[in-house]
């Protein structure tokens, strides 16, 4: 690998877009699993069991989430303020919407608002659940997620914030989703308009169909 | 007797070139590094001299007034480039293409350097495509060749309708190959503004950095002008706005003799002026008339109608045009060289045919061309009775992958769509064949003082062939100045690095200075551009298209009766020390303004029609050709080379024979 | 038609600059953008006053030399053409119309709406090229036959003009556009592969340096690109890059 890959501007397009391609793999996993909550409470709390204790998971793919998160979030914010040193004096009359989309233009601030959301979904579930397992030490409870989750979405409160997130989600992946296939250098003739197509489904569907779960248990257990 | 040696190498002229070659003094690596070149001007001829030298060691210099060498005019260049590669077995070969440059010249070429020219346009191609210049293919993956006006074989090399483009990108990377290595230093943004002579030779320049307004001085042991043509004599042309004449007039003025100034091409594929508002004229490739008929109506009636938009032109019956050129050249037809063609239009439109509002275009039509290709195309796909529309359908297809981005280009300016309806065309200054005169090596009369491409007179005589300044910009560039300026610094290994603080260059740097002061502190009431156009009318008015005795010396007369009033009125804002637009122009125009009066001069004495030059005193006067341009070999075969004795109306005129070994004498018979 | 125009005036590039309001009539719809600033400037120098410095040479699209940011956009509101060849009647009578120089940190001002492009040279000299000295001697042009397909893509990557419409119009501040082109243009041909993947590292390497901001894949360059250069080019490079990044032994 060469020396200034990392530092580099390319290099750095190609690191936002791999960071980006294993988001959404996660993201995706993550929605199939929720979505058990919606089919069955117990497919749900065995799956999350399985998650939640399997060392492979929990000691790797875990910190490398984590870290998968933080790098995106870091050089995403990192990149912006350098983009917007690299343009000192703004212009008087601008029309950016002429040339290019809301989406393509403001990744930080959707970027932004997902990752408040994380704030709040980290402290919905994942301190909980770390505290659970490394400071309490339980880690046998297998039954704990369903009604963690039934819990959380009583909340009309809450429920509005996660709504809204997805929201913010959509507009970052209706962008991010297929420019993280021309970051990595695959444009094509044939095959690019057919990844946008998809990456517009996936924007859609995927938040939808996470507040859709959201909303499905705020309908059926909130009364 | 004329002081014009030029120094033609003996020998047969296919031997010439090679004979010279290796009978040259050579610089040994060692000491070309302590020679410095300096190179004026970036586009095809002074970016390849550039490159070319610099890898061959020396250590150049460039300079032009763009902001990047990639943006000289050369750049502009649409149809594409000769070379007798005959890569389409029609019959091509060096010698034809030699033979065709003299004669679509009109015999008032030097042989010699035009042989040369056509023995290296073949490697120029080879050159070119080793740097990655993307010509055009055809699908067995080799290059694809196009013809031309003027000629009968395809010998056209070409990049969509951007060859000059590809072929100064080309010039440009092998020059950002040697910036990168130090062994070019570009300056630009600076404009050259006199030349220095140290003992009788060039010996460097003074240039203003046209950012901070610096006045520089800059020393080599030679200098390139290759700083492009004049048109821009005439305000109106197809040249860019920043086109001049400033390097070359001012070698001139320091003792180059200037050879055939009146020799000027006017394009006949040009969009017609609109308004009074115009700053250019917009070309469009020649290689258009290879599929565009031009006619104008042949009643009076229908081009009163036309005018007042009552009628279209594609209302016009097909027995009701007057397809002009196919009837007075039945042989060439359309493709008839550029300077007979643009004078059928002007012959027309001064007969009362012109087309539009100014009375200044004729139609160019593809509705032929649709037909036929479409036709042809359906043919290819198998189609069983097609319809009308489909055909048409078809046909446009096939012109818009051949002239898509012309018929785009003329869409934008003028607003009408030329697949539906013809094109309107005039003729526009496009290229000046006269320049600095310059010898077989291109040396001009100063020693060490070469000229190159446009700048220089060679190789086109009184009109050039389509396809052919390319060439010679990079012929040039490429492959003769880098042998010719050698023989000439195999004698400057021991001169060593020349000083800038000699008296010569103080004095040099003076009179730029206090010629810019003047033009600043003289504080008038009209603008530069006042000027540039009224200059510019005079010049097309008298001294265009066609030309007689006493519109000659009106001419004259009112070009320097405008110098006057420019050097007493004319108003130039800002300061000397600064960006100052303005004050460039100012110090163009001046030159123009000089250099137009020589122009009319030239015109003047050379009584007789020949290429681009037209005299209405000397035409056919009966035959198949009455009416005809009507050369005078007798009293004209030879350069007028002239030398600036301080106002051009008085400069000397000197005669270069020239002597025709290997051609024949013809009439240029078109018909 | 009349027009109000504003306008950035800068001394120089040390100067502070300011938009300032210029009303002009009479304009005719047929002139060009330029023609109009023409008319503007021949009526100032009339007045006494300084002329508007702009960058122009060709007028016809191909040079690169004339930039503005018009109206919000490079160029102007049409596409597909460089502000000389913007024509007014792509505008209104009694418009008003905001003029500004092509902004980035990478461009600096020398002069009104006059930058500096020298970052863009630059470039080129670290990679923009194939090592061939000028000889007469190199092969003959067809002993190398080319894919008339990939000769055709290495023309579109090659039409760039180089005027900075990309840099001006990315919200970034990019230049992978203007470096993508050269790049893709040698990656498509057999000549340049042997330097291949040394070039777009050390190009990417000069536009870094250069102060150019980092794409984010909004496509704007590609819309406003007066030559229509595809942002498959950037996709191409980014490949490039990276392939050529993984093998590189620096």
């Amino acid at each position: 690998m060469s020396k200034g890959f990392s530092t580099s501007s390319v290099g750095r397009k190609i690191l936002m877009a791999l960071s980006g391609f294993f988001l959404l793999f996660f993201l995706l996993q993550h929605f199939v699993i929720n979505f058990l909550s919606v089919l069955s409470a117990d497919a749900f709390n065995e799956t999350s069991h399985f998650m939640g204790t399997n060392p492979l998971i929990q000691y790797i793919l875990q910190p490398v989430l984590l870290f998968g998160v933080l790098f995106h979030l870091g050089m995403g914010i990192y990149l912006d303020l350098q983009n917007k040193k690299a343009r000192p004096v703004k212009y008087a009359m601008n029309k950016p919407g002429e040339n290019a989309n809301w989406m393509s233009r403001n990744m930080i601030i959707t970027g932004i608002m997902i990752m408040l959301f994380l704030g709040l979904h980290f402290y919905d579930f994942w301190i909980p659940e770390i505290k659970d397992k490394f400071i309490d030490g339980i880690w046998d409870n297998p039954t704990k997620y369903y009604e963690h989750l039934v819990h959380k979405f009583a909340d009309p409160v809450r429920v509005g914030i996660y709504v809204l997130a997805f929201v913010f989600l959509a507009l970052h992946l209706l962008h991010g989703f297929q420019s993280a296939f021309q970051s990595v250098g695959f444009n094509h003739r044939k095959y690019t308009p057919i990844i946008k197509k998809l990456g517009t489904l996936y924007a859609i569907i995927i938040p939808l169909g996470f507040i859709f779960i959201a909303i499905f248990h705020f309908i059926n257990h909130s009364h | 007797m004329s002081k014009l040696d030029a120094k033609i190498p003996e020998g047969p002229l296919k031997d010439k070139w090679t004979n010279y070659k290796n009978h040259i003094d050579l610089v040994n690596p060692a000491n070309k590094r302590n020679i410095d070149i300096i190179v004026v001007g970036t586009g095809l001829a002074g970016g390849s001299a550039a490159a070319s030298l610099a890898e061959m060691g020396y250590n150049v210099k460039a300079f032009c007034y763009q902001d990047s060498p990639r943006r000289a005019h050369s750049i502009a260049a649409q149809g594409g480039i000769n070379a007798a590669k005959n890569y389409q077995n029609d019959g091509d070969s060096t010698y034809r293409l030699f033979y065709d440059t003299v004669k679509g010249g009109d015999y008032r070429a030097r042989e010699a350097n035009v042989y040369r020219l056509a023995e290296v346009s073949a490697n120029i191609i080879d050159q070119c495509v080793a740097q990655g210049v993307p010509f055009a293919r055809e699908y067995g993956g080799l290059l694809d060749n196009r013809s031309f006006g003027g000629v009968l074989v395809s010998r056209t090399f070409y990049a969509k309708g951007q060859t000059g483009q590809q072929l100064l990108l080309g010039a440009y990377s092998a020059m950002n190959r040697q910036i990168g290595k130090g062994k070019i230093k570009m300056y630009n943004r600076h404009e050259m503004l006199d030349l220095v002579l140290v003992d009788g030779k060039a010996r460097g320049i003074i240039a203003r950095n046209l950012v901070t307004g610096e006045v520089e001085r800059h020393s080599a042991h030679a200098v390139v002008i290759a700083s492009g043509g004049y048109g821009n004599v005439f305000f109106l042309s197809t040249n860019a706005m920043g086109s001049n004449v400033s390097a070359a007039w001012k070698v001139h003025k320091k003792g180059a003799f200037f050879a055939n100034p009146c020799y000027t091409q006017i394009h006949p594929t040009c969009i017609p002026r609109s308004g009074e508002y115009q700053s250019k004229l917009t070309l469009m490739s020649e290689s258009l008339r290879n599929d565009g008929r031009i006619w104008v109506p042949k009643k009076m009636e229908d081009v009163k109608a036309i005018r007042e938009k009552k009628l279209k032109p594609t209302q016009i019956k097909e027995e009701d045009r007057d397809y002009y050129l196919e009837r007075r050249y039945p042989a060439y037809g359309n493709l008839v060289p550029r300077d007979v063609a643009s004078r059928a239009a002007k012959e027309r439109c001064d007969a009362g045919y012109g087309v539009n509002a100014t009375g200044e275009a004729v139609y160019l039509d593809f509705s032929t061309a649709i037909q036929r290709y479409g036709r042809e195309k359906a043919n290819m796909l198998g189609l069983e009775n097609p319809t009308a529309e489909k055909i048409t359908q078809l046909g446009e297809e096939v012109i818009e992958a051949k002239y898509g981005n012309l018929f785009q280009m003329y869409e934008k300016i003028v607003d009408e769509n030329p697949y539906k309806t013809p094109m309107m065309i005039y003729p526009a200054v496009h290229y000046t064949m006269g320049g600095i005169w310059v010898d077989y090596n291109l040396m001009t009369t100063i020693p060490g003082c070469y000229a190159a491409g446009e700048a220089n007179f060679s190789d086109h005589g009184a009109n050039r062939l389509g396809a052919s300044a390319l060439m010679q910009g990079l012929a040039d560039g490429y492959f003769v100045l880098p042998y010719t300026i050698g023989d000439y610094l195999s004698n400057e290994i021991r001169t060593g690095k020349i000083p800038t603080n000699l008296p010569e260059f103080e004095a040099a740097e003076k009179e730029v200075t206090e010629r810019l002061e003047k033009l600043i502190n003289n504080k008038g009431t009209k603008s530069v551009d006042y000027f540039h156009k009224k200059l510019g009318k005079i010049m097309w008015d008298y001294v265009g298209m066609a030309r007689n005795e006493a519109g000659l010396k009106k001419a004259m007369d009112e070009i320097a009766q405008i110098r006057e009033e420019f050097w007493k009125d004319v108003f130039v804002p800002g300061e000397m020390n600064e960006l100052n637009p303005e004050l460039e122009k100012a110090g163009r125009v001046a030159d123009f303004l000089e250099l137009g009066e020589l122009f009319a001069v030239d015109a003047l004495h050379r009584n007789e029609s020949c290429g681009g030059h037209f005299r209405e005193e000397s035409v056919e006067m009966d035959g198949e050709q009455e009416g005809e341009a009507k050369r005078d070999d007798v009293n004209f075969k030879y350069v007028a080379a002239w030398e600036y004795t301080g106002n051009p109306r008085e400069a000397v005129l000197h005669k270069e024979e020239l002597t025709f070994n290997d051609i024949e004498l013809k009439q240029r018979s078109y018909k | 038609m009349d027009l109000t125009l504003k306008i950035w005036r800068q001394k120089d590039a040390k100067s502070e600059g300011k938009m300032e309001t210029y009303p002009i009539k009479n304009i005719s719809e047929h002139s060009s953008f330029l023609e109009m600033l023409d008319v503007l400037n021949e009526n100032l120098v009339n007045e006494g006053k300084e002329p508007v410095a702009f960058d122009h040479d060709c007028r016809e699209g191909i040079c690169g030399m004339c930039s503005l940011y018009i109206n919000g956009e490079a160029h102007g509101p049409d596409r597909g053409v460089t502000t000389c060849q913007l024509h007014m009647r792509m505008f209104k009578d009694g418009d008003t119309i905001y003029i500004e120089p092509f902004r980035s940190k990478a461009f600096p001002v020398i002069k009104d709406l006059v930058v500096d492009r020298g970052s863009f040279d630059r470039i080129q000299h670290a990679g923009g090229f194939i090592s061939v000295n000028t000889s007469g001697n190199t092969q003959d042009a067809n002993a190398l036959p080319i894919p008339k397909p990939d000769a055709d893509k290495a023309m579109d990557a090659a039409t760039c003009i180089g005027c900075g419409a990309c840099v001006a119009t990315c919200k970034n501040s990019s230049a992978m556009l203007f470096v993508a082109a050269k790049v893709s243009q040698y990656s498509y041909l057999p000549q340049g592969q042997v330097e291949r993947k040394e070039r777009v590292l050390n190009m990417v390497e000069q536009m870094d340096k250069e102060g150019f901001g980092n794409c984010t894949n909004t496509g704007a360059c590609e819309v406003e690109c007066p030559k229509g250069i595809s942002l498959e080019f950037i996709a191409r490079m980014n490949r490039e890059y990276f392939g050529a990044s993984i093998v590189s032994e620096k």
